[in-house]
């Protein structure tokens, strides 16, 4: 059972074992390692690349690309600077309107490579630029206002959560005691993540999104839903980016339409997505797996901090270790034996 | 007899101002095994297409159990029972056997897959093809050839055909696997089951068919129940053609030194011990129905393939090139089978696309002497009288003959001794075609040596010095001079033993 899993994952379970190893020689080598501080710290810078990594997936999944995935989350972190305030519902129908907005836009996306046939590179490079565009519009100055006990809630542990809000008898409740110490940020992230995608991976549209990626056509002759599936891919990619684009809000109780960080955040998410073993010709790998890949790229962020390395070597370092992962995954043109396919 | 269950009256498709069927008149019946036979080209292919709603035909009408039926798409017809399995397997490499088997209809539980019910179905279709050992869990992409065509087998039965389509089904199967798809025939048959069945395998259509109707250029030629026609009438069938090309007259045989001998080639399942000569200024062509290892055969002397066995000389020097680039310094040149994507850079020009073989030839020092490319390309149009505006042309813009010429000059200023055609005239206009067997010819005058694949037998018997035949990637006869005769090659090419 296990050896059969490895067998289709093996991508995934690299991309596990990496991060394993690097986070425990993280926290070994950390004067406060294994403590809850330096994990919620560590949870929390994750979350935003996390995400944005889950929304390039589902495109990669079906061969396909999405360049917009870092604009639409900046687009979202400057809706929810404006609109995550007030009362209760205030700030409930705010971040419904930031998660509707990149959902939206990622629907759009997918409109445009489905019946606009624009190809999915050239469409969302387009579209990602109109997204800073009306972020701009938005926040023009970097600022806005979020509320500080959402903030607070959600950057913190289930206790600090249960506390700000009084639930659990204030987080002293027994049966929350086990828990009290996990940092919300990494509740979110997985829990989004298997909430929204492993059900939808057992949906036939899921997998054709997976079916598109591994051989279009005979996808076609077996008669399944091809534009569904795309415009669906899309929309998930939206979705999911405008999670990372309302958390980084709350994080930063502000917005900022910066474009080079979004473009930043774009390429970050394709590496994370390849770390966490997801084919980028399309048809293996899955949205978990690149959470796993986003959170490898922090960890290896998070040593420039601890050992005393020049910060300026971190993107050589980080290309180094994308290259080592990459390899494990090229294997597999040895094992071509027409040579034309290569090239196909 | 019954009303048919599928019945297609009038009706024509074409691509590209091509028609590949035309008026087509055809009914298939319950409970019948019907083969249908035809030439390549012969609109086989495009049928089935149009009847399980892959494609729309132009005109003419569809009718299913006496309703009119026009289908949107393949799954509509499936829905209405006509199940298909394409020659180009439907499987999808990276999901499981389970999940490919109830790909489209899979078993659901509160609206999302079911997964457990999902392997279970599979190992029941799978149970019915005697295919056990093939566990559901594991990924296509995991399986042999022969293997993925029963998984594509137990994939059909899953859907409860009513009309079950076979397109070259057993082309990759074991033995065993054979007899097994044969049982289950008869028992879909005595289900009332009307299976539609394409082979090349003459003795497995007389073996399961009980109808036969033959295609030939698009067109219905007849219908008749099995045993009513021989072998040799139902070749006669398939071929009955006009003769519409000329071809530049041959010289006498002549005894010629080998400046290619190829002996036991063989690579994957495609090519099983391929022996050859090829003499000076012979064109050998190669022959056989397609897919039976012809272009494989052609790819792996010029290098392209990889775990290549042979024994291999070429004017004299052993080995087999290991790489396109070394199949080239080695005087070979390979015009290959689809010139859009591996013949030329379309949106290059006609210039840049004519020297793009031969940069050694017209550099020096690395530096391109662009006196020495114009001379070298104004040479390649004149002789193979290229119609272009200019050189300077995008290469698209040219009609599918001049392309292929362009192909064809591109090869030539490398100076090749030998030259392989992989269907060269494919798509091409017959006065175009004429001028490449001229220049076949000349080529072949001037003392170079040519391997010529071609899917249409009247190319072969009209060009070719000397015809070898393959069938399930291995030579299985050898034609010379006036033995190249068209029932000959159809004989050979089906593999029915002497029967030319």
């Amino acid at each position: 059972m296990i050896g059969r899993w490895l067998a289709g994952n093996r991508g995934f379970a690299v991309a596990i074992a990496l991060f394993a190893v690097l986070f425990v020689t993280y926290n070994l080598m950390h004067t406060r390692g294994f403590s809850t501080a330096v994990l919620v710290q560590n949870a929390n810078e994750s979350v935003a690349i996390g995400f944005v990594a889950m929304a390039q997936t589902v495109p990669v999944l079906m061969g396909g690309l999405d360049l917009s995935v870092g604009a639409v989350m900046t687009l979202s972190a400057c809706i929810a600077s404006v609109m995550v305030n007030g009362t209760m519902g205030e700030i409930v129908f705010g971040a419904f309107v930031t998660l509707l907005a990149g959902t939206s836009f990622g629907f759009m996306n997918g409109l445009l490579v489905v019946y606009g046939r624009i190809q999915a590179i050239i469409a969302t490079l387009a579209t990602g630029a109109i997204a800073i565009g009306l972020a701009l519009l938005i926040r023009p100055e970097p600022g806005g206002d979020v509320d500080g006990d959402l903030g607070w809630a959600l950057t913190n542990t289930v206790w600090d959560f249960a506390d700000t809000y009084g639930l659990a008898q204030g987080g002293e409740a027994a049966w929350l005691q086990p828990f009290i110490n996990i940092p919300v940020p990494l509740i979110l992230q997985f829990g989004i993540a298997c909430l929204v995608w492993l059900p939808i991976k057992r949906t036939v549209t899921g997998m054709t999104i997976y079916a598109i990626g591994s051989a279009e056509g005979a996808a076609f002759v077996s008669g399944l839903p091809i534009n569904r599936a795309k415009i669906l891919a899309y929309t998930l990619s939206g979705f999911f980016a405008s999670c990372g684009g309302l958390y980084l809000a709350i994080q930063t109780s502000s917005g900022n339409a910066d474009m080079v960080q979004a473009g930043a955040y774009t390429l970050n998410s394709i590496a994370a997505v390849v770390l966490g073993g997801t084919a980028l010709l399309g048809g293996s790998g899955g949205v978990i797996a690149s959470l796993v890949g986003a959170l490898i790229l922090r960890v290896i962020s998070f040593y420039f901090r601890i050992l005393d390395i020049d910060p300026l070597l971190q993107p050589l370092i980080e290309g180094l270790v994308l290259l080592a992962a990459v390899s494990f995954g090229a294997g597999r043109t040895f094992s071509i034996r027409n040579r034309l396919e290569l090239f196909r | 007899m019954a009303a048919p269950i599928i019945a297609l009256t009038g009706v024509s498709k074409s691509f590209a101002g091509i028609r590949a069927l035309e008026g087509v008149d055809f009914a298939a019946f319950a409970g019948s095994t019907h083969a249908i036979l035809g030439e390549n080209g012969a609109g086989k292919s495009t049928l089935i297409k149009i009847i399980a709603g892959v494609l729309q035909p132009e005109t003419g009408e569809m009718r299913l159990n006496g309703a009119p039926g026009r289908f949107a798409g393949p799954n509509a017809a499936a829905d209405a029972g006509i199940i298909c399995m394409f020659q180009e397997l439907s499987l999808i490499p990276d999901l499981t056997v389970a999940q490919n088997i109830s790909l489209s209809r899979p078993p659901r539980r509160f609206g999302l897959i079911d997964r457990r019910a999902q392997i279970l179905r599979a190992e029941e279709v799978l149970a019915r093809v005697r295919c056990e050992d093939v566990d559901p869990r594991t990924l296509v992409r995991d399986l042999s050839l022969s293997r993925r065509q029963m998984v594509e087998i137990a994939k059909a039965l899953g859907r409860d055909p009513r009309v079950l389509i076979l397109d070259e089904a057993t082309s990759a199967l074991t033995a065993r696997d054979v007899q097994t798809v044969y049982d289950l025939l008869s028992r879909l048959k005595a289900d009332g089951v009307s299976s539609l069945f394409i082979s090349h395998r003459m003795h497995e259509v007389e073996e399961l068919c009980d109808r036969l109707s033959v295609f030939r250029n698009g067109r219905h030629i007849e219908t008749f129940a099995k045993g009513a026609r021989s072998d040799a009438e139902i070749v006669r069938l398939m071929i009955g053609r006009d003769v519409t090309a000329k071809y530049p007259p041959k010289p006498a045989p002549v005894a010629r030194p080998a400046v290619l001998q190829v002996g036991g080639l063989s690579w994957e399942t495609a090519l099983n011990g391929v022996s050859l000569t090829l003499g000076r200024g012979e064109i050998l062509g190669i022959g056989g129905l397609d897919g039976q290892g012809q272009k494989e055969l052609l790819l792996a002397l010029f290098g392209v393939l990889r775990g290549v066995r042979a024994t291999v000389a070429v004017n004299g020097k052993p080995g087999l090139p290991a790489a396109p680039v070394l199949a080239k310094a080695r005087s070979l040149a390979l015009v290959p089978e689809d010139r859009k994507t591996e013949g030329l850079m379309l949106s290059l020009s006609i210039a840049e696309n004519m020297v793009a073989a031969a940069f050694d030839k017209v550099a020096r020092g690395g530096i391109i002497d662009r006196t020495r490319v114009a001379a070298l390309i104004d040479k390649g149009v004149e002789v193979l009288q290229i119609k272009a505006g200019s050189v300077d042309d995008a290469v698209s813009t040219l009609s599918g003959g001049n392309q292929q010429k362009v192909v064809l000059a591109k090869w030539l200023m490398t100076d090749p001794q030998i030259i392989m055609l992989n269907d060269p005239t494919r798509g091409i206009d017959i006065g175009t075609k004429q001028e490449i067997f001229r220049i076949m010819r000349q080529l072949a005058e001037e003392g170079r040596s040519i391997l010529f694949y071609s899917s249409d037998y009247a190319e072969l018997i009209g060009c070719a010095d000397r015809v070898i035949v393959l069938y399930d990637g291995r030579v299985v006869r050898e034609l010379t001079g006036m033995a190249i005769t068209e029932e000959a090659l159809v004989a050979a090419s089906l593999n029915t033993g002497d029967a030319a």
